[in-house]
């Protein structure tokens, strides 16, 4: 482990209780965000939920012609977003049943994703993937790093929350996010993102949108139990051949430590519009000051070494 | 603050005191942060609730604070919805306490340009005295020279949304005033259901519940877009598919159903009975029955009379076609040796002449009233247990459906043979002893000119499987509305008394003695019905209903014909009808023919619309279409329109039925705001206001209504009426004594009084059962002490049928109830709906009638025969056994039946707002090439009165679209993302276009068709807008149960914007003539 200037980099690699880390003493085991994509129907109860509880804004009512998607991604007053993608795939032992050529669907202008291709007349793979993003709350929250005001803070449940009553809307934390989550509102300048209902869990209760959630795609509870959770189930959609399933943000020595709300997709995360290899964009933040700072030296001694040398006062002579 | 605290609550103090060295966490929490608590922790009081949306009936907690809703959400406890809630169901907090709402009244005067406001007391005096001047002067004493006492000039529309006990007010008080004309959205969902499954198996109600899919090998959903449409109640499903059932989807449309299914089949829609026959045939001919079960517990053994002939030997039609009159004569449909009561009757020499050989009565939506009850025979039919007798209803139900093969499933349904035999087989491995398939479906099915047939050849299927009364087995009826199967129960319906006690015809019923003999069975529990009627007639009336006065019968309204809403609507335009309530239902976006409903409403003297929000059709005099058109103008029109703001779900106690029979209490939150009231506060004060102005009247007409039993206690500063109060009415009671336990107390001798006899015992012991509320984990998967289920508790019903003839289970696997031989009683997981008490091996006496008539081996209890009819010898208006036809307005010949097209007694109506599309092959039928299918999507509600007006839900939905396949997009140059504007005889909209993959092409009778999905939410109005798909459809109906046809329809589709202004009926008359429209197109009866 490196260490960072003020002890043991807390800014990236793995790290078991940023809860701990983060000053909260006798603290509730780290929770987080299950999403199980694969039960999920697309109903955007999730979406609702959270507006709802959180009295969050509407925020465009645009038809996008993206599938079902028009919500089209997280921000600042959408902290629940459903994508939906129309893919030709097949899905598992599934089968569509609809048949098309090939090529028209280019030609219509409809964007989607190509998959196998097919004979004239033959049944065509088709396949509708939906899935419920969120903040991910990572284990190393850049968003968090770089907040000059303490507005966003490391929770005792481990999730990273924005207090609205501190953000003064400077929005460092915009382009910190290696997910472009945070978001800043036009009409007040704060940034705002999902807070897992810390309000909620504070009384013991789970987040709006899993407590919503008709088929149980979202699940919360302690991020060990969901870990273990999401093997099994990715063990069982292998067994059914369902092969692409797989688990994006588990992984606790990935580029953000593992995230506390994290996935099982069933096709890589670009295809969700989800960044491939997130890094945490504060990981290099300790050897980054250690170069400044060996810089700086650097700088002072060969200043000084200007000083050394041409010291002396020539024009006395 | 001390300035130790001021120093101990600096964030750098805290960050090198409290082990946060980079103040990224404990240091950095403010004060705010810390004292943060939901408000769910710190409401005054949690009320228990029931979302107002679909009728999966999804349990809420509704979280107060100073008296205002502050949060609403799932109640966990629930054993149906597990404290989830779909989107809407999570947007009921923005539904009730949102901007959206009115709560004041409005009025528009005649030819007013603008809403006015009135105060609420004098607008209630206002529609009083509307009510008795129309009333007065549409009064009918006699039709055809038989007494109706009714009046024809007022009618009411909406009842799903409302509890149960509002239903029961609004009919009991227009039944007194001799409204007839009461509708609500069950005609316009799911009449088609009450009568395919009441005539087949006694009751009209989905036969399981939703839990119970966890039990299912094979779920098959055709009809219904259940992911969507129920998300919370499609949990189960999931839980199938987890235990390791096959799902399988058949639907026109790839959707968010089919995107978890295991197979998704496209099929032609409108073809379903095609497909259901295919797979009866592959049954039957394979003789993958179970054959006990068939034998045992179906009339498959029975004799039918020689005088039927079927489709097979008529070309398409049944015996018995009158075809001048479009309707059959079903005495030739029996079975041998027995007759049915319903059509012969009591009738007067002229009576046939006059009412065109009993099509009167066929026309009278008598196929729903076996939601509880089936239809009469009298005698024993003659039985062949060998099933070999030529016409032994399992050898004509073999020739039946012998022509549909898989070829002619392919060639009429554009499924693939594979894919069908798949799902035949699927569906075979999946039933029999040790394995249950459930059939789920929702309007997909209803909704057409053949609807009822469709969901009896389900019905059929089900029973050759051995699939129904089981567990994981069943018909799962999807309905959607929270209370609408409430409101087929206590009936907002014309042809309907509460508890599917029909209304009296006026021809057929002239005194209760006949009007009983006429419609109970001899054998089974419909047999006692005439304690249902005298009990109801006793809490309709009260003391005045003496056996000396026929309980008051003469003071019923007398049908002579369908009174349906789409009658209505016709009356309306003819100036028949001239007063109009709409009580939580949008018909000028939600029911067919959208142009045609607000034209009949510029037709009335006054409409009084109750609703949250000023939905289209409250304000079509000012904003409507045809205003747009020029059609209208406001200055022109006469019709005064009153608004009532409505109350919420939170803001009124009273109980929904689910979808699955089972009745849930929700309590009131706090008392409605403004001028919001619960329907139940308008139709009691509305009562209480008529009973005061007519009080002392001597006219006749009036006896009915100062007879009527209106004492009900109020509470509250607005004195609303205390809804439990009337729950007990309905449950009923000893008259002046204790409450009644079930309905096999009930009594004809006037000692018993009972609102709705299926809803007897829902407040057994003064207790309200549907109240319960015991957690699900503290009970087992059946859950029986949460809410109340009918009949009597029950929640899987026939489940006698769940053991074998001795009475032990088939298979362990699938055990439900079963004969206790030491005990001497029926037991086991679920409440059995049988004899308590009776041995399967129990024959009835000669001449046994009654209860005593059961046999030990008949489940079905409500049938006069004891057995589920795979042939329907009587109940249904368009034949005993389904057959396909093609919807009213199809671009496909009937691939079945060269000689007949269409269902020959559907019903139309060819009037000049509402033409039909010319059939295939004939001249100008290539101007509509094309299929639509209308919908719902999860994010919105219906005619969209509850979700179009929620920012939440508007924006997830933002825009009314069409989805069209890529091939059809090349073929019309449609654009994805783009607009396009179809258009059909009866109207044109616009749409944006989304071209989906989703959408397939199905190759039929070896050309392509081509099939587009709208859903129908949109209207004019509300936070989202759009055109409305229902002003494309037309008013087709199926002639059992009143239902429209909107599930397929031809249409036209073109790139762009539609016209505007007069250029819309230009457009429309263009299109008439490119394709012949005359007033005869599509009327034919035969061809």
């Amino acid at each position: 482990m490196t260490e960072s200037l003020i002890g043991r980099n807390l800014l990236a690699g793995n790290e078991p209780d940023p809860a701990g880390d983060a000053g909260h003493r006798d603290h509730p085991p780290r929770v987080g965000f299950f999403t199980d994509t694969s039960v999920c129907i697309g109903c955007k109860a999730c979406e609702v939920a959270c507006k709802e509880w959180n009295a969050i804004p509407e925020d465009g009512l645009e038809l996008t012609g993206m599938s079902y998607d028009n919500t089209q991604g997280l921000g600042a007053s959408t902290w629940r977003h459903v994508a939906f993608i129309e893919q030709r795939k097949p899905l598992g032992n599934a089968e569509a049943g609809v048949a098309h050529e090939d090529g028209v669907a280019q030609e219509a202008g409809v964007a989607r994703e190509d998959g196998l291709a097919h004979e004239d007349g033959d049944a065509t793979d088709l396949r509708w993937l939906m899935a419920s993003d969120v903040c991910k709350h990572c284990t190393h929250a850049a968003c968090l790093d770089v907040c000059p005001t303490g507005a966003l803070f490391r929770t005792e449940f481990g999730t990273v929350v924005v207090q609205e009553d501190v953000c003064n809307g400077c929005g460092y934390c915009v382009p910190a996010c290696p997910y472009g989550v945070i978001d800043q509102r036009k009409e007040d300048g704060r940034v705002w993102k999902c807070t897992m209902c810390y309000d909620r869990l504070g009384a013991g209760q789970e987040p709006a949108c899993a407590k919503a959630c008709p088929t149980q795609s979202i699940q919360f509870g302690p991020l060990d139990e969901l870990r273990a959770r999401a093997d099994e189930r990715v063990r069982q959609l292998h067994e059914i051949g369902v092969t692409d399933a797989r688990l994006y943000g588990r992984d606790p020595d990935d580029g953000v430590g593992g995230d506390g709300a994290f996935f099982l997709l069933l096709d890589e995360p670009e295809v969700y519009g989800l960044p491939p290899d997130p890094v945490v964009t504060t990981r290099d933040l300790p050897s980054m000051w250690r170069h400044a700072g060996v810089a700086a030296l650097t700088l002072l001694g060969g200043l000084a070494a200007v000083f050394a040398a041409h010291g002396r006062p020539e024009g006395k002579r | 603050m001390g300035v130790r605290t001021w120093i101990k609550e600096w964030p750098v103090y805290r960050q090198f005191t409290d082990g946060d060295r980079l103040s990224r966490g404990a240091a950095a929490m403010s004060a705010t942060t810390r004292g943060l608590r939901p408000r769910t922790e710190t409401a005054d009081k949690v009320v228990k609730s029931v979302c107002p949306y679909c009728a999966v009936g999804c349990a809420q907690n509704v979280y107060v604070k100073d008296d205002k809703v502050v949060q609403i959400e799932g109640d966990p406890d629930s054993p149906v919805s597990r404290g989830r809630l779909c989107p809407k169901g999570s947007a009921s907090l923005q539904l009730t306490t949102g901007d959206a709402r009115r709560y004041e009244v409005l009025y528009r005067r005649p030819h007013g340009t603008d809403w006015e406001r009135l105060d609420l007391d004098t607008a209630m005096d206002m529609v009083v005295d509307r009510i008795l001047e129309t009333r007065r002067r549409t009064w009918e004493w006699e039709a055809d020279g038989k007494r109706v006492n009714r009046t024809l000039g007022i009618a009411s529309l909406g009842g799903a949304t409302l509890d149960n006990e509002e239903n029961y007010l609004i009919k009991k008080l227009f039944t007194a005033l001799g409204i007839i004309q009461v509708e609500n959205q069950a005609r316009v969902c799911h009449s088609s259901t009450v009568a395919g499954l009441g005539t087949t198996f006694g009751r009209g109600g989905a036969t399981t519940f939703l839990q119970d899919l966890q039990n299912a090998d094979c779920i098959i959903i055709e009809g219904s877009n259940f992911a969507e449409c129920h998300p919370v109640g499609f949990q189960w499903v999931m839980e199938a598919k987890a235990r390791g059932a096959t799902v399988i989807h058949v639907d026109p449309r790839f959707t968010r159903t089919s995107a978890l299914a295991d197979l998704h089949v496209p099929i032609r829609a409108g073809s379903d009975i095609a497909f259901l026959g295919g797979m009866i045939n592959y049954v039957l001919s394979n003789e993958a029955d179970f054959r006990e079960f068939v034998l045992e517990y179906t009339n498959a053994a029975a004799i039918v009379s020689e005088e039927f002939e079927d489709t097979e030997d008529l070309d398409g039609v049944f015996s018995g076609l009158h075809e001048d009159t479009r309707h059959y004569d079903v005495t030739t449909w029996q079975y041998e040796g027995t007759e049915v009561q319903a059509a012969s009757g009591e009738r007067d020499s002229l009576y046939e002449e006059r009412t065109g050989n009993g099509q009167s009565v066929a026309a009278s939506g008598r196929s729903e009233s076996h939601g509880s009850g089936g239809p009469a025979i009298s005698g024993e039919a003659r039985r062949d247990p060998t099933l070999t007798h030529p016409r032994c209803v399992y050898q004509i139900l073999k020739r039946h459906f012998a022509r549909y093969t898989p070829e002619m499933v392919e060639e009429t349904c554009g499924i693939p043979r594979e894919t069908f035999l798949r799902v035949c087989r699927t569906l075979v491995e999946n039933s029999g002893r040790d394995r249950t398939s459930e059939f789920v479906y929702a309007v997909g099915w209803t909704q057409h000119t053949m609807g009822a047939q469709f969901i009896r050849a389900a019905s059929i299927l089900q029973l050759l499987l051995g699939n129904m009364g089981r567990p994981g087995g069943g018909i799962q009826a999807l309905r959607g509305h929270a209370s609408i199967q409430g409101s087929s129960d206590i009936p907002t319906l014309y042809n309907l008394l509460p508890g599917y006690i029909p209304m009296p015809h006026a021809h057929e019923h002239e005194d209760l003695d006949t009007f009983v003999e006429a419609v109970r069975t001899d054998k089974g529990y419909w047999s006692n019905m005439r304690a249902y009627a005298v009990s109801l007639l006793k809490a309709y009336f009260g003391e005045a209903a003496t056996a000396d006065n026929d309980y008051c019968f003469g003071h019923l309204p007398r049908l002579t014909g369908s009174h349906s809403t789409y009658e209505t609507v016709q009356a309306q335009l003819d100036g028949t009808c001239k007063g109009y309530f709409l009580l939580g239902e949008n018909p000028a976006v939600g029911s067919a023919n959208g142009r045609m409903q607000r034209l009949g409403m510029a037709n009335l003297d006054w409409l009084v619309v109750r609703d949250f929000s000023l939905i289209e059709s409250a304000t079509w005099w000012k904003d409507g279409p045809e205003i747009e058109t020029g059609e209208l103008r406001t200055e022109d029109i006469a019709t005064e329109v009153f608004f009532f703001p409505a109350a919420a779900h939170t803001e009124k106690a009273g109980s929904f039925t689910n979808t699955n029979r089972m009745l849930q209490w929700h309590f009131a939150a706090k008392e409605p705001d403004g001028d919001a009231r619960s329907d139940l506060w308008f139709m009691y004060h509305l009562g209480r206001r008529i009973k005061e102005r007519l009080a002392g009247s001597a006219d006749p007409m009036d006896r009915p209504l100062l007879d009527l039993a209106w004492d009900y206690p109020t509470e509250g500063t607005i004195a609303e009426p205390n809804a439990e109060a009337i729950l007990a009415e309905i449950s009923g009671s000893h008259v002046g004594g204790r409450p009644l336990d079930g309905y096999d107390q009930l009594r004809d001798d006037g000692s018993t009084s009972c609102g709705c006899w299926i809803y007897c015992g829902v407040h057994a012991d003064g207790v309200n059962q549907a109240a319960r509320r015991k957690p699900y984990t503290e009970q087992d998967w059946m859950a029986l002490e949460w809410g109340w289920a009918w009949p009597a508790n029950r929640r899987i019903l026939y489940n006698r049928c769940s053991a074998d003839p001795e009475g032990k289970p088939w298979s362990e696997r699938k055990a439900l109830v079963w004969w206790d031989a030491e005990q001497g009683r029926w037991t086991g997981h679920d409440i059995p709906d049988y004899v308590a008490d009776r041995p399967p091996s129990y024959r009835p006496p000669e001449g046994a009638t009654g209860v005593e008539a059961i046999s030990g081996v008949d489940p079905f209890i409500m049938q006069a025969d004891g057995k589920a009819w795979l042939y329907a010898p009587a109940g249904l208006t368009d034949g005993p056994l389904p057959t396909h036809y093609e919807p009213q307005d199809s671009p496909v010949r009937n691939p079945l039946y060269e000689g007949q097209q269409r269902n020959p007694v559907r019903q139309v109506f060819s009037r000049p707002e509402n033409r039909f599309h010319p059939g295939p092959g004939e001249k100008g039928a290539e101007v509509f090439p094309y299929v639509v299918t209308t919908y719902r999507l999860t994010e919105h509600f219906t005619a969209g009165g509850m979700t179009r007006w929620s920012p939440y839900l508007a924006e997830l939905q933002p825009a009314f679209f069409c989805e069209v396949s890529p091939e059809l997009a090349a073929e019309r140059s449609l654009e994805h993302g783009g607009w396009a504007h179809l258009v059909t005889a009866r109207g044109v909209v616009e749409a944006r276009v989304l071209v989906t993959e989703r959408m397939t092409p199905l190759t039929v009778g070896g050309r392509t068709v081509h099939q587009i999905g709208l859903p129908y939410h949109w209207g004019s109005n509300g936070y989202t807008t759009g055109d409305s798909a229902n002003d494309l459809s037309a008013v087709a109906l199926d002639p059992n149960a009143h239902i429209q046809e909107v599930k397929a329809l031809s249409a036209d589709i073109r790139p762009g914007r539609r016209p505007r202004g007069p250029a819309v009926p230009r457009l429309l008359a263009e299109y008439h003539r490119r394709a012949g429209i005359t007033e005869e197109t599509g009327m034919e009866v035969r061809g």
